[in-house]
């Protein structure tokens, strides 16, 4: 049983993604593409966590994430904290910034909108991001988060 | 605003509206100005709206320009399927400004970022009407003689009526104050009146009609649409409960003005009409003013 868990919990070099909401885990899976990778991924979910309820843990090995790349789960997990593992070790901490415009990711909730008719890229403001609002800067109308449908 | 596209009324800061609305009165002093040479205006209406077309092509044809355009989309290549986008690039081509209307939100957006001429939005859906609201405004400064801290009541369907949002919008920038009339499921929904909130300004919201009224600058009536409701009973429901009276105009301010972007369907009954405080057909004719002002602005004649 020991030797399982260790397995599981370190990882050599790589990123731990932890403060995932639970609900929410399989949609961070997806928009960060890891369907697609051949990295060794574990993960864990509905976790007891304090914020969060039920939290998800993500550990992928020999991925280390570039800033925009992390930003585009904000919508999904806002409070997301990633820890930089080398050589088993924490050598740093990044934190999910929620950005003032988001692109893509998210299908505006409106049916009308030229976004779910014309094929271009959905623009967003954030106007909320506590938890976490969009403004459609094509329609104006507001998707928040219990609407969101990721692209 | 030389060569800006007027996508949503939020485009234009206080300076350019007043600019705007300047503009407009020299118009309707001039009417006739034979400033546009030979500019071609394209005026693409996707979706059919024979009041707003006309007062655009009423506006080109006093500047002396010329129209290119369809009044349905049924005649375009859209139905043949080519993307909005081929549309626009297409048309740009063939003209110096395009004013569009289309039932789809967000398109005079999106038609501004690809066109290489200016845009003017003439209604995307429920969303913008930027022109509507400028005429609005014009009709306002001229019966008040100001915008500033006028009080504003607002009657019929808040919920879905973007005309009513707009002029929200345009009013707040003068420190208006606002009354609410609607039914129950039609109010003024939550980010507006947070949106004043955060400006500070005053609103009261009421259902009955006939309350208050002697406190009213501007009456500004809408239509309750019919099609806004996915059930026609409910349609059927509210459909007579706001109809504005002659009699109900009898303790009113002298300097009260009834507006409405027409078309009326029977929201103010026929004999408020002969009232001199009925001024829903002069605010038409200012529309053409407006929009004079805007095609020579945006085309850099003014």
């Amino acid at each position: 049983m020991k030797e399982i868990k260790l397995s599981v919990s370190a990882i050599e070099n790589g990123t731990v993604i932890d403060h995932i909401p639970a609900q929410n885990l399989f949609k961070v899976i997806s928009i960060l593409g890891l369907e697609s990778s051949d990295k060794l991924i574990t993960f864990g979910t509905n976790m007891e966590s304090k914020k969060l309820g039920k939290k998800a843990i993500i550990k992928i090995a020999d991925k280390f994430f570039e800033r925009e790349e992390i930003n585009r789960i904000a919508v999904v997990a806002p409070h997301a904290k990633l820890n930089v593992i080398k050589d088993y070790k924490v050598v740093e901490k990044q934190v999910v910034e929620v950005p003032d415009r988001i692109e893509g990711i998210v299908k505006c909730v409106n049916p009308k909108c030229i976004t779910n008719f014309e094929e271009l890229k959905t623009k967003f403001n954030v106007i909320d991001k506590q938890n976490v609002a969009l403004k459609c800067h094509y329609c104006e109308k507001i998707t928040d988060q219990e609407h969101m449908v990721y692209l | 605003m030389k060569n800006k596209s007027l996508v949503a009324i939020d485009d234009l800061s206080k300076e350019e509206i007043i600019k705007i609305l300047d503009l407009a009165e020299g118009f309707e002093k001039n009417p006739i100005q034979n400033i546009l040479g030979k500019t071609v205006v394209a005026s693409l209406f996707f979706e059919p709206s024979t009041r707003t077309r006309l007062s655009f092509e009423s506006a080109i044809s006093r500047l002396g320009g010329r129209v290119i355009g369809f009044s349905e989309a049924a005649n375009t290549s859209l139905a043949k399927g080519e993307s909005f986008k081929d549309t626009i690039l297409t048309i740009a081509n063939y003209s110096d400004l395009i004013v569009m209307r289309h039932p789809i939100e967000g398109t005079a957006r999106y038609a501004s970022e690809v066109s290489p001429v200016p845009i003017i939005n003439a209604g995307d859906g429920a969303n913008q009407h930027p022109t509507q609201t400028l005429l609005d405004l014009f009709s306002i400064r001229k019966t008040q003689g100001t915008l500033e801290n006028l009080n504003i009541f607002l009657v019929g369907d808040l919920k879905y009526g973007r005309t009513v949002h707009s002029l929200l919008i345009a009013m707040s920038q003068f420190g208006a104050s606002f009354t609410f009339v609607s039914p129950q499921e039609l109010q003024m929904p939550k980010e507006y009146k947070m949106f004043l909130d955060n400006l500070g300004l005053k609103y009261t919201e009421q259902i009955e009609l006939n309350e208050n009224l002697d406190k009213a600058d501007i009456i500004y009536m809408t239509r309750v649409q019919r099609e806004r409701f996915s059930d026609p009973l409910e349609y059927e429901k509210v459909k007579n409960v706001y109809v504005l009276r002659n009699s109900m105009l009898e303790n009113t301010r002298p300097n009260m003005r009834i507006l409405h972007p027409l078309p009326r369907v029977n929201e103010i009954h026929i004999d408020v009409d002969p009232n001199p405080k009925a001024y829903y057909f002069p605010q038409a004719l200012n529309g053409v003013y407006t929009r004079m002002a805007i095609m020579a602005s945006i085309l850099g004649f003014k």
